[in-house]
């Protein structure tokens, strides 16, 4: 039983960045029907220009976070948004997708050729201590996470719903025409998902390097549970998105305790195509109407 | 949001049933002529390129089916690759059967697993079909790793034998070579007659607007199902080539990464395109022979190019040499 307990809180722990993937890979979709296939590289990428700046610059590691995460918020938010949705979105949401699945490859390849092609250690901001929770022992790293993940999830929730800027952007994601004609800046709200699409990349990044190590493959993975758990969840909800990613958190979780370690991603893929077969508009998502 | 709107061109569609000789045809023809010859004096190892390009065409070639012409996002085409080149395999090398009834039973059997992959299709909208096919890939993968007893796992497959032909092995790289040039040649026909017939339209209805091809009869369903599964089939010919030309295979080049590659083939030689997949293959599998200088930075020029392609000319490499020719078919019409 404590056993299992101790599997379930690191299955909330990685599930809740997963969550923040996820969570992302809605909003852009929400506001722009990006379906960005970089999203795991988006989520592997922040930590190692973290790295990097402490390579080459020296500087120490808080320094180094912030000029990772401003770096990445630069480029693979706002730039990203510029160079590649802009000019690719007129054409429809397939060649966009496609364009994303190159970005993947160049940002995985590039952190193998311009970093390391080797798993690198990636400091943890938290102590390694361990608490006592119904007596199992828990590292206070998980709990951390998992605290760190949720106040940032609740704190965009607020913005999102109390905020006069984050109900422009809910508009905007709704409707962008009749936001349009109500004078909401709907460009500058579009731009701004990008944007917190990429700073909450950049905080999965650092949350799940310390535990993951830092890896040009990670992308892979993180990208796979990140788009099971936005489906799991329902596609246009961020709801949906964090109950999605804690599921799949904890079903992976479990599954490598419990199933078998070499068919543990199997069993996050079983629950994303019973989601599919059985309940496509996800748990909570709504129905998505069509046009003619 | 409108269920597609991305419209390639209709180029597969030839335009004028009956009547002249068919422009498709002859460069089929042709080109299996030119490429029977090619490799003469070009070595072991040029030849074994050229041969390989062929064989990915014909896997690219199946998912411009169902992405080009079908509309569906597949990420699955690198399993289906997979499937086929295993199947083969294990037929060939571990039971000793010819390569003829293991070519037939992989067509056959990735033909089967396309229509129960390409179910959830049907029920849910196109781009739940990208995650769907992901999944499959990814378990399809495991599969291929995990089973040692049946697939070697990662220490592979060897000693995966050629195919024999009037009783003489096809053991040098030149005669297999002609082999596949003669297999290619016959499945590009087989598509080019598909499009033709009153299947190919409906596909074009399909990819074109769904909503509005089933208003008009199509039965969405059976031809969304039947494009996926053709598709696929043609990955799993594409697999069992694969196989007995490489000699040896091990699950690595049927990951997702392998998938995303192709369906960037697709789109670089221009989706939707009769001959799109060949220049699609050619950018992906002769392009990094040429960049074998960059070392590992192949795949970053591929994939960038095919990022700088997909912004300056969606419709690929084609599209843009349709383009080109529509321009210059303007001017001289304007001049003359």
């Amino acid at each position: 039983m404590s056993e299992f307990l101790a599997y379930l809180i690191v299955g909330i722990a990685t599930g809740s960045i997963y969550a923040l993937a996820a969570i992302g890979f809605t909003l852009v979709w929400q506001t722009s029907q990006t379906i960005n296939f970089a999203q795991g590289e988006f989520v592997m990428l922040p930590a190692i220009l973290v790295l990097l700046a402490v390579k080459l610059l020296g500087v120490p590691i808080p320094v180094a976070v912030l000029i990772g995460a401003a770096a990445f918020v630069l480029i693979f938010g706002v730039g990203f948004k510029r160079a590649i949705v802009d000019p690719m979105l007129p054409h429809g949401v397939l060649p966009l997708a496609i364009a994303t699945m190159s970005l993947a490859i160049i940002m995985k390849e590039g952190a193998k050729d311009g970093f390391s092609a080797e798993a690198q250690s990636f400091p943890s901001p938290f102590a390694a201590d361990t608490v006592s929770i119904l007596g199992t022992a828990v590292s206070v790293q998980f709990i951390m996470i998992i605290v760190v993940a949720f106040a940032s999830i609740a704190a965009l929730q607020w913005f999102v719903t109390r905020t006069r800027t984050g109900r422009q952007m809910q508009a905007a994601a709704q409707n962008p025409n009749v936001a349009r004609i109500l004078g909401i800046p709907v460009e500058r709200m579009v731009m701004l998902t990008f944007i917190i699409n990429a700073a909450l990349a950049a905080l999965a990044s650092f949350l799940i390097s310390p535990i993951y190590l830092a890896k040009f493959s990670n992308g892979e993975t993180i990208g796979l549970f990140a788009f099971i758990a936005a489906i799991v969840g329902g596609f246009n909800q961020v709801r949906g998105a964090l109950l999605g990613g804690i599921l799949v958190g904890i079903f992976d979780s479990l599954a490598a305790a419990y199933v078998s370690t070499s068919y543990r991603l199997a069993v996050p893929l079983a629950l994303l195509v019973l989601i599919i077969l059985l309940k496509p508009e996800g748990l909570i998502g709504r129905k998505e109407e069509r046009h003619v | 949001m409108t269920a597609e709107t991305d419209t390639a061109p209709a180029a597969l569609a030839v335009r004028r049933p009956g009547g002249r000789i068919d422009a498709a045809l002859v460069t089929i023809l042709a080109g299996a002529l030119i490429l029977w010859f090619a490799p003469v004096g070009m070595g072991r190892y040029g030849t074994y390129v050229l041969t390989l390009w062929l064989v990915m065409a014909i896997a690219v070639m199946g998912l411009n089916l169902t992405l080009g012409v079908a509309g569906l996002k597949s990420l699955a085409q690198a399993a289906f690759m997979g499937i086929g080149a295993y199947a083969t395999g294990l037929l060939t090398a571990k039971m000793g059967l010819s390569w003829y009834p293991a070519f037939a039973i992989s067509a056959v059997a990735t033909f089967a697993v396309g229509l129960v992959v390409g179910f959830p299709a049907l029920r849910v909208k196109a781009h739940y079909l990208a995650f769907v096919t992901l999944a499959f890939t990814s378990l399809v993968w495991l599969f291929l790793r995990n089973e040692q007893w049946l697939t070697g796992g990662t220490f592979g497959l060897p000693n995966i034998p050629r195919p024999t032909l009037l009783g003489t092995r096809l053991d040098d790289a030149l005669s297999f070579h002609r082999f596949v040039v003669v297999v290619t040649a016959a499945l590009t026909l087989m598509i080019w007659w598909l499009m033709r017939s009153p299947w190919g339209r409906a596909f074009l209805a399909l990819r074109e607007n769904p909503v509005r091809a089933a208003s008009l009869g199509v039965d969405v369903r059976a031809y969304t199902l039947l494009a996926f599964a053709i598709g696929s089939a043609y990955g799993g010919m594409a697999g069992a080539l694969y196989a007995p030309l490489v000699e040896f295979i091990d699950p690595s080049p049927f990951a997702i990464s392998a998938s995303f590659f192709l369906l960037l083939m697709v789109v670089a030689g221009g989706s939707g395109y009769l001959f799109g997949p060949f220049i699609g293959a050619l950018l992906g599998v002769v392009l990094p022979e040429w960049l074998r200088f960059t070392g590992g930075l192949y795949l970053i020029i591929f994939a960038a190019i095919v990022l700088l392609l997909l912004i300056v000319c969606p419709k690929g490499v084609l599209g843009l040499a349709e383009q080109a020719l529509g321009a210059v078919v303007r001017r001289f019409r304007r001049t003359s």
